[in-house]
């Protein structure tokens, strides 16, 4: 059995509405693990809470309660408020922006950008060391010596995303939230990052939340995968699981969204299409955060919120009828 | 006069810029029937959008056509003035954009915005103005129409704005409707539904849609045609199945290799193009890919390939300057021209 590296538990993470009571409820009760050296995916549509789930684990927005173990040890915990002090744990933990063109700091340089991180943990002696480390992990990420000096704006996207990846990698971390990294690439570029990240794990025996709404993306890339609906976590398995015995409705309506590139499998498969948009998180509806939107919704749903149970081993689902949508439309395989 | 609704031929658009003349479109030609949908795939910077803004008369202000004819309908809109160009467009052509947050006006309401499609081209009464909004969104598929049109585009979620973008562009039930990315900036739920939106308007009112976009999913699903884009040119064109199941030039089996396999059990590695796209500012004397190509040849770098027209008998043959060529299947490569020598030779060999 693989060692768990980072465990979450009933994380929550509110959010004051401005000039009211209310509170929305971005991640309500999220529980899941990772395990060392695998990729953990994390899918769901905009809006539904898998960026700020990310952030939260770092700590980069301080949850509003639930529990972080992370190697063993506790970063955070609600109930006995505990906090720790986050700082050698930086090293350890790193995070990939989405946005390559916002998250890079125009007025400095790129040899600067990847720099920063190794001045603040003192990880270099002489200017001599520390440059020569910059240069290798430019190198490692497919850049060269000559971009060092150059500044954001002078890089395509894909090169930015690469700067952004040297950046995490700077301090030696162990695991990386890696938040949307491909989704403003084009195709051809998108192919050359997943790449990349397949092969740094490789090299260095990283672990990674990867988050996305492309669910090849995630299939691709992830051991095993879970699926977001407003701000819970709905399903989760192993890959090949999730794809091929899906249970919750709303992520067999999302396998089947996916645009497939192969015009005689397009023709021929029957989409599931999901009428109307997400409900908003200020007033989610009653039970089931879903039933909005699903098809074998029922009374049950809108009076108890379905609890995230174990079907088969390591396969886990919040959904009342289940059965019955494992039994509906086959997903073409 | 040609029988085509849109007749692009030899398109050469350049932008004139401080740092020179960048050259977005080189020898672009397209053929177009009534009621079909041609799909456009090529990466940022390719050409894919300024082609079809051209068509529309909406280059921007730095943009010239430097050669070449743009047909639409029956007009030659390259030799139209803004004043005529705005007598069609919204009427017989029309466009929704990637963004549909910031290409509606946030001060009107969505019934306002319709509306002035609706009047500016005048040929309605007031009254009939005034009632064509509702039927619009109704016809996009929006609930309660009566509340919507009142609302502001900041009170409708990202698929509606979508929905409603459509509506104005239908307004006046145009020939063509261009599509420029209309899916991207959507969630997979969402696009699945505006993508099954636009196949059913298609049907229903038989208008031609010229569909852009980077994701090949999504062509697939909704193409006639397809003609993939690089570097300011047409690199392959043919049906839909010639793309997918026929690539011939090396950008499109390049791309079709770099998207992940979806269900598929077995795990394979993606296969991505290297490099990056090309510098319009200095395009390379010869074929436009070559630097990026794996199976790059000294001609590559030197001459650009020519279209080779390729039969369904997987032969090939050159390309004559006027010919017809909506529905067949075209790439510009010299593997096919070396391909047609290598036959040749054997043929001869063979007698």
């Amino acid at each position: 059995m693989s060692e768990k590296l980072l465990e979450i538990e009933g994380l929550k993470q509110y959010f004051p509405v401005a000039g009211t009571k209310n509170v929305v409820k971005a991640v309500d009760d999220v529980s899941f693990y990772i395990n060392k050296g695998e990729t953990f995916g994390l899918v769901g549509e905009s809006g539904c809470g898998k960026t700020t789930t990310g952030r939260s684990i770092l700590r980069l927005i301080e949850p509003t309660d639930g529990r972080i173990v992370y190697d063993g040890k506790v970063l955070f915990d609600g109930e006995k408020k505990i906090k720790a002090d986050m700082m050698p744990y930086r090293r350890k933990m790193q995070i990939v922006f989405q946005d390559p063109y916002a998250s890079l700091d125009p007025r400095m340089t790129v040899g600067d950008i990847v720099g920063e991180a190794i001045d603040i943990h003192h990880l270099c002696g002489s200017k001599k060391e520390r440059y020569d480390r910059i240069i290798g992990l430019l190198e490692k990420v497919g850049l060269n010596s000559e971009h060092a000096n150059r500044y954001p704006h002078e890089f395509s996207g894909g090169q930015r995303q690469r700067v952004g990846i040297a950046r995490a990698l700077a301090v030696d971390p162990e695991f990386i939230v890696c938040d949307e990294p491909v989704s403003a690439l084009d195709v051809s570029i998108q192919a050359q990052v997943v790449n990349m990240f397949e092969d740094l794990q490789k090299e260095l025996g990283l672990t990674y939340l990867f988050i996305a709404h492309d669910l090849s993306v995630v299939n691709h890339i992830s051991d095993r995968i879970g699926v977001m609906y407003l701000g819970h976590l709905v399903e989760m398995a192993e890959s090949e699981e999730l794809i091929f015995h899906s249970a919750h409705p709303y992520t067999r309506s999302l396998i089947s969204a996916v645009p497939v590139a192969d015009p005689k499998t397009a023709r021929a498969s029957k989409r599931i299409i999901l009428e109307g948009d997400v409900p908003s998180p200020v007033n989610p509806p009653s039970g089931c955060a879903f039933r909005t939107r699903c098809p074998y919704a029922d009374e049950l749903c809108s009076e108890k919120i379905p609890g995230f149970e174990e079907i088969s081993k390591g396969h886990f689902c919040a959904c009342h009828h289940r059965d019955r949508a494992q039994n509906g439309s086959k997903v073409s395989e | 006069m040609s029988d085509y609704l849109v007749d692009i031929k030899h398109e050469k658009l350049s932008f004139f810029t401080p740092v020179g003349e960048v050259k977005a479109l080189n020898d672009v030609s397209i053929q177009m029937k009534e009621g079909e949908v041609l799909g456009i795939v090529g990466e940022s910077g390719s050409g894919k959008s300024v082609t079809a803004y051209s068509l529309m008369g909406l280059t921007a202000d730095n943009g010239k056509i430097v050669d070449g004819e743009v047909n639409f309908n029956g007009h030659r809109v390259d030799l139209m003035t803004e004043k005529e160009i705005r007598k069609i467009r919204g009427k017989e052509i029309s466009i929704i954009f990637q963004d549909p947050m910031t290409s509606l006006n946030p001060v009107y309401t969505i019934g306002n915005q319709i509306e002035e499609a609706v009047r500016v081209h005048g040929d309605k009464t007031k009254e009939e103005a005034r009632q064509r909004p509702r039927e619009l969104l109704t016809l996009v598929g929006i609930n309660e129409p009566d509340k919507r049109l009142k609302q502001y585009p900041h009170e409708l979620s990202g698929g509606m704005r979508q929905r409603v973008m459509i509506a104005i562009a239908l307004a006046c039930e145009p020939k063509l409707l261009i599509a420029d990315e209309p899916t991207t900036a959507l969630d997979v739920t969402i696009q699945a539904q505006i993508l099954e939106l636009m196949n059913d308007l298609r049907r229903k009112l038989k208008m031609g849609i010229i569909l852009i976009t980077h994701d090949l999913g999504v062509v697939a699903s909704m193409c006639d045609h397809i003609a993939v884009m690089y570097a300011g040119e047409i690199v392959e064109y043919g049906t839909t199945d010639d793309i997918f199941y026929e690539p011939k030039h090396e950008y499109t089996k390049g791309l079709l290799k770099s998207i992940p396999k979806f269900q598929e059990k077995e795990y394979s590695r993606l296969v991505p193009i290297e490099g990056t796209p090309v510098d319009l500012l200095n395009p390379p004397k010869g074929c436009g890919f070559a630097p990026r190509c794996d199976s790059c040849m000294k001609i590559c770098l030197e001459r650009k390939p020519e279209k080779m027209i390729i039969n369904a008998d997987g032969t090939f043959e050159d390309m004559p300057d006027e010919t017809e060529y909506n529905g067949k299947h075209y790439s510009r490569c010299w593997l096919q021209k070396k391909e047609q020598f290598e036959l040749q030779d054997n043929a001869k060999g063979e007698s």
